[in-house]
């Protein structure tokens, strides 16, 4: 039964992918990628990753979908590259080749994996008492291998950095992104009044329970992001302007708490990033909340875009 | 220790070839960055069952692979974020989004 359900799902996940590389229409493509997305959800809890399939189904499944989607409709109008031909038949069969030489050297590899397999679960488990905390994704990503998550935090205020830079010169310093229209009393704002305040509690929720259960910051924050994408695409509220200082305030805020923290282990613990002992628990606590506004910020307004309206003045 | 069903070892590594098919032959930006998601995905697959496979009792799976995971969606979200704006700056100052030199388009 599990078995049959397992082939299902991939399957299906292969028909999907293939659907959304192959389809003819772009926006069939797209579609198809999203169902992809949130099929990938299924998957990763059929891997037994709770707190990967919360986070592909906030991102992979809504975030992603919204913004390709977006990006299609305002392509459409004149976009000569739709009509463009594909390359002819003879580069079709070299391109084919090449990505079969390719997954059968992953399947390839992946068939002679090390028996038995390597895992760091162990070490994971008999290391988290000193965390205090219960949920072992959790441990790892603000314990263990916190640097990769300060890098993280870091790379994703670069890359919104890097969308604002596409801002042109006359924008600067104005708001983000196109003045929304939407009809006030129409369904989008409704779903948008009644969704928001509902989506804040979950994710809240999930934010503060990812200590001991699957869930966490980027999870949270991610749910946090969409409903006040929603809010502003409905119209109800504007972004903010991109030279605001408690925007860039609260942009930088969580990487440099997190920096601070890891200084003071550099001091106290002996090691950047070490946690003293008895103060793991509350260290984590202040970097789960410190990162929380940066990551919503960002995951919210890497889709708005860059400032595009002149500054008021 | 759980064996790990075949499908989910081969089907990454099929959605990784099909996904680098997609980079090679299609014209459109957008269509290229949908192909590299999907590669992506695979990779992310393939990386997770790894993950399951490293399950040691009372875990269900490796916490580490499943951590780097996470980090990694996120990561890939905001990358493609930027392709696309990108994308929609090419098309916002030359009118198409093809990737030919111009003239030549």
């Amino acid at each position: 039964m599990i078995d049959a359900l397992n082939a299902g799902i991939a399957l299906l996940l292969l028909a999907l992918g293939a659907y959304a590389v192959m389809a003819k229409d772009v926006f069939a493509a797209l579609v198809g990628y999203i169902a992809y997305g949130l099929l990938l959800t299924l998957a990763w809890m059929q891997l037994r990753g709770p707190d990967v399939a919360l986070t592909e189904a906030a991102i992979g499944g809504g975030l992603t979908g919204a913004m390709l989607i977006a990006a299609a409709t305002r392509l459409r109008d004149r976009d000569a590259a739709a009509r463009a031909p594909m390359p002819g038949i003879g580069a079709r069969v070299l391109a084919a080749t090449l990505s079969a030489v390719v997954a059968s050297a992953v399947a390839w590899s992946v068939a002679s994996l090390p028996e038995p397999a390597a895992t760091l679960a162990p070490q994971t488990l008999a290391a988290m008492p000193a965390l205090e905390v219960g949920n072992p994704v959790t441990a790892v990503l603000l314990g263990f291998r916190a640097l990769d998550t300060l890098l993280e935090a870091i790379v994703v205020v670069l890359a919104l950095i890097g969308v604002w830079s596409l801002a042109p010169d006359k924008a600067w310093g104005g708001r983000l992104g196109r003045l929304q229209h939407a009809q006030p009393d129409g369904m989008l704002a409704y779903a948008a009044r009644i969704l928001a305040p509902i989506g804040i509690v979950i994710g809240m929720y999930i934010f503060w329970i990812g200590a001991d259960l699957p869930g966490g910051k980027f999870q949270g924050a991610t749910l946090l992001a969409a409903m006040w994408l929603l809010v502003w695409m409905a119209g109800l509220t504007d972004a903010p302007a991109v030279d605001r200082r408690w925007l860039r305030a609260m942009l930088v805020a969580g990487p440099l708490a997190f920096v601070a923290i890891g200084v003071f282990g550099a001091v106290q613990a002996g090691a950047f990033l070490a946690y003293p002992a008895g103060l793991a628990k509350p260290l984590i606590i202040v970097i789960e909340i410190a990162l929380m506004p940066t990551l919503t910020l960002v995951l919210a307004l890497v889709l708005v875009g860059p400032p595009l309206r002149e500054p008021e003045r | 220790m759980t064996a790990l069903p075949l499908w989910f070892a081969l089907v990454p590594a099929a959605l990784i070839g099909v996904g680098l098919y997609g980079i090679v032959v299609h014209p459109q930006p957008l269509r290229k960055l949908v192909s590299f998601n999907v590669v992506g995905s695979g990779a992310f697959l393939l990386f997770g069952a790894v993950a399951r496979r490293g399950a040691a009792v009372p875990l269900n799976g490796d916490p580490v692979p499943q951590a780097l995971l996470i980090t990694g969606i996120v990561v890939a979200f905001c990358a493609s974020a930027l392709a696309v704006m990108l994308i929609l700056q090419l098309h916002d100052r030359s009118g198409d989004t093809s990737l030919e030199p111009a003239g030549e388009a």
